[in-house]
């Protein structure tokens, strides 16, 4: 009995947490649903999304233009010397382009708004959980997620693709930066690679991974947040610290899966 | 009695292994005051909530109009929610919105109403509960006297059916608790809503209860009026209740109602075996309410306390004078009998000054009205029938105004 108890209780453990996680998963996926839906129903939606795309989006420019352009100046540089062995330093262009569009702009975009936005968004919802004042909002009737989490979809959804096609452009001008400026590559060579090789399912496809993006990172961050009072590793401030770590940790995972699947579907 | 408005019927609820409500039983009437006392702890907080939905029940059934909530269809759950507002311990106001936002948030997200009158109505409570010039403040940058208040105007903002309010006076001064409990008491006439108080402030809470319920270990120990929980024979109740209650009131610093009954009893001894008389006066100050219209909330507690030191100042040493209600004080005056205690009243209509009240008296509507009940105790007669005397008799009623 023993022997077989000791076996079964890894297996029983494997299984709790497997059901956990699908459980975990059935929760995010129903926390979504009800934010998505309610962003056709709230009257007040236009001034909160407004306020949430200025948050999101406008406050995100400058990282994403510092990111974007160090993104690409690197794979300008980086690409030139590998192409330059083949003597085929001409593709250049299309090589930073398509790296970008299709995987380094909505992937280090998507990172680096859950640093800025994403992280501040599940503390600031955290915050709201412990002090009572997501209750406080039920008590008088008002639908914490159509408050909180609906514009802020709506604002991610927004902003993700505008962020990311300025992460893309940046980042080809970068590249050119580094391949045509500094180390001597014909610019007309550069640019006419970038638009002869850059197609519009390309652009789609990166638009694609960015909404996609967007619904995971505002979906985990703020149901972190919302769900800080659940967590069993620590109350209050402690709460709100490991609720923003597991929302920072779990989207950056989430999107590089998201995207090694998206991408395996796009090609 | 009506049907309750609320009604608790065998709840329980268990956090973990500690079980918080056991098997509890509560009714709560339509147009009432109810409160709720308990030693901290004992899960006053989470009954509250249990009312509004923010905790559910782990079995039993909470009726709403005879009818179990958790049988309600959604909608008929968001339109009974509609009526209540809530009021919490810690204030819970949004700490990102301003002050005139926090207050009309629920105008803004749950009516249709223009956003002038909004401002206008959040203005107006604002301007009752006292908090000027700090519509853009923060409430980070407020004290916690004041965000008890924005939370308590946030909470009547909406003109609510049932307002819940968790330990409304917790952390504020004395003047200020007065203010919170005058106003409360005052819409609860006007407006007629059903309110219930989680608080141990005793005796403060009997005097704007009509209903109190003590919670004791999970169950109710005590349901009644709060002249019944006064007189009670319950030993735990009895005992909770005089170890709360204060040897002085807050506001006005006068005695415990428990020294006016002590001295009572004292006289009374007095009189049965040396035939000493004494007489009892019950001040009642008449037009509270309208003081409070002409003045505000905190002038008129600012006058009930200066009127509280005037009598203070004026009676003899062997008299007791003690608070009795919202606007009641009563004097017990030894060796007095009744047309000295007449004497007495006259002497002190004269000697109170409507300066020594309130700097801004005398004013026009301003009149402090003040009505004695004079009644010289009987043998053998107890404090209540001699206190029902005082207030009933007409013809023992002796005026005096200070404008």
């Amino acid at each position: 009995m023993n022997r077989s108890g000791s076996v079964a209780s890894p297996i029983a453990t494997l299984g709790r947490s497997a059901i956990l996680l699908v459980q975990e998963m059935g929760y995010i996926m129903i926390f979504f649903a009800k934010g998505f839906a309610s962003i056709f129903t709230l009257p007040t939606i236009v001034s909160k999304t407004l306020q949430q795309v200025n948050f999101i989006g406008s406050r995100s420019i400058f990282v994403i233009c510092l990111t974007g352009a160090f993104t690409g100046m690197v794979l300008g540089l980086q690409g030139y010397y590998v192409l330059v062995k083949y003597g085929s330093t001409g593709s250049l262009g299309s090589a930073v382009a398509l790296t970008l569009v299709r995987e380094m702009g909505p992937v280090l975009t998507a990172i680096m708004v859950i640093a800025r936005a994403g992280s501040a968004m599940s503390a600031e919802i955290g915050i709201m959980r412990i002090s009572e004042q997501i209750d406080a909002l039920e008590t008088m009737n008002i639908n914490p997620i159509q408050f909180l989490v609906s514009p802020r979809i709506a604002a991610a959804l927004i902003s993700f693709p505008i962020l990311t096609a300025l992460f893309d452009v940046i980042g080809i001008f970068g590249g050119y930066l580094t391949g045509s400026v500094l180390l001597g590559l014909s610019s007309g060579i550069y640019f006419s690679r970038v638009e002869s090789s850059v197609l519009m399912t390309d652009i789609t496809g990166g638009f694609i991974k960015s909404i996609v993006f967007a619904v995971v990172v505002i979906t985990i961050c703020c149901y972190y947040g919302y769900n800080t009072h659940r967590r069993s590793n620590g109350q209050g401030a402690k709460g709100v610290s490991s609720s923003t770590t597991s929302a920072v940790v779990q989207s950056c995972v989430l999107i590089l899966v998201t995207d090694y699947v998206l991408t395996s579907f796009l090609l | 009695m009506d049907q309750p408005l609320i009604k608790f019927k065998d709840v329980s609820k268990s956090f973990g292994d500690h079980r918080v409500l056991d098997g509890l039983n509560l009714s709560i009437y339509k147009g009432l005051i109810t409160s709720i006392i308990g030693k901290s702890g004992v899960g006053k907080s989470v009954l509250l909530k249990h009312i509004i939905g923010l905790i559910q029940q782990d079995s039993g059934e909470i009726l709403f109009n005879g009818t179990p909530l958790g049988a309600a269809t959604k909608k008929d759950r968001a339109a009974i929610k509609r009526k209540f507002s809530y009021m919490f311990q810690g204030a819970a106001l949004f700490d990102s919105m301003t002050v005139f936002e926090n207050i009309a948030l629920p105008l803004a997200e749950k009516s249709s109403l223009p956003r002038d009158d909004i401002r206008q109505r959040v203005h107006d409570k604002m301007a009752k509960l006292d908090l000027h010039n700090i519509d853009d403040e923060y409430p980070s940058q407020l004290s916690g006297g004041m965000k008890k208040r924005v939370a308590l105007a946030r909470a009547l903002v909406t003109d609510p059916e049932i307002v819940l309010f968790d330990e409304p006076t917790t952390g504020l001064d004395p003047i200020r608790k007065g203010v919170v409990y005058s106003m409360i008491s005052d819409y609860q006439k006007k407006f007629r809503f059903t309110g219930v108080i989680v608080s141990h402030d005793i005796p403060n809470i009997f005097y704007i209860s009509q209903r109190i319920a003590m919670l004791e270990e999970g169950k109710i120990l005590f349901e009644g009026t709060a002249d019944e929980i006064q007189y009670t024979e319950d030993a735990l109740v009895r005992q909770f209740i005089t170890g709360l209650e204060t040897r002085r009131d807050d506001l006005t610093g006068l005695a415990s109602q428990q020294a006016s009954e002590r001295k009572f009893q004292e006289e009374m001894l007095r009189l049965q075996s040396h035939q000493i008389a004494f007489s009892l006066v019950l001040l009642t100050v008449q037009n509270l309410e309208n003081i409070i219209e002409s003045i505000g909330y905190k002038a008129s507690q600012l006058a009930l306390k200066n009127f509280a030191a005037q009598l203070q100042h004026h009676i003899r040493i062997t008299d007791t004078c003690s608070r009795y209600g919202m606007n009641k004080i009563l004097l017990v005056l030894a060796n007095t009998n009744k047309e000295q205690a007449r004497a007495f009243c006259t002497k002190l209509a004269k000697l109170i000054k409507a300066e020594d009240l309130i700097e801004i008296m005398p004013q026009p509507n301003a009149c402090f009205t003040v009505s004695a009940g004079v009644v010289e105790a009987q043998k053998g007669s107890n404090i209540e029938q001699v206190l029902a005397n005082a207030e009933a008799s007409k013809e023992n009623l002796f005026e005096f105004r200070v404008c």
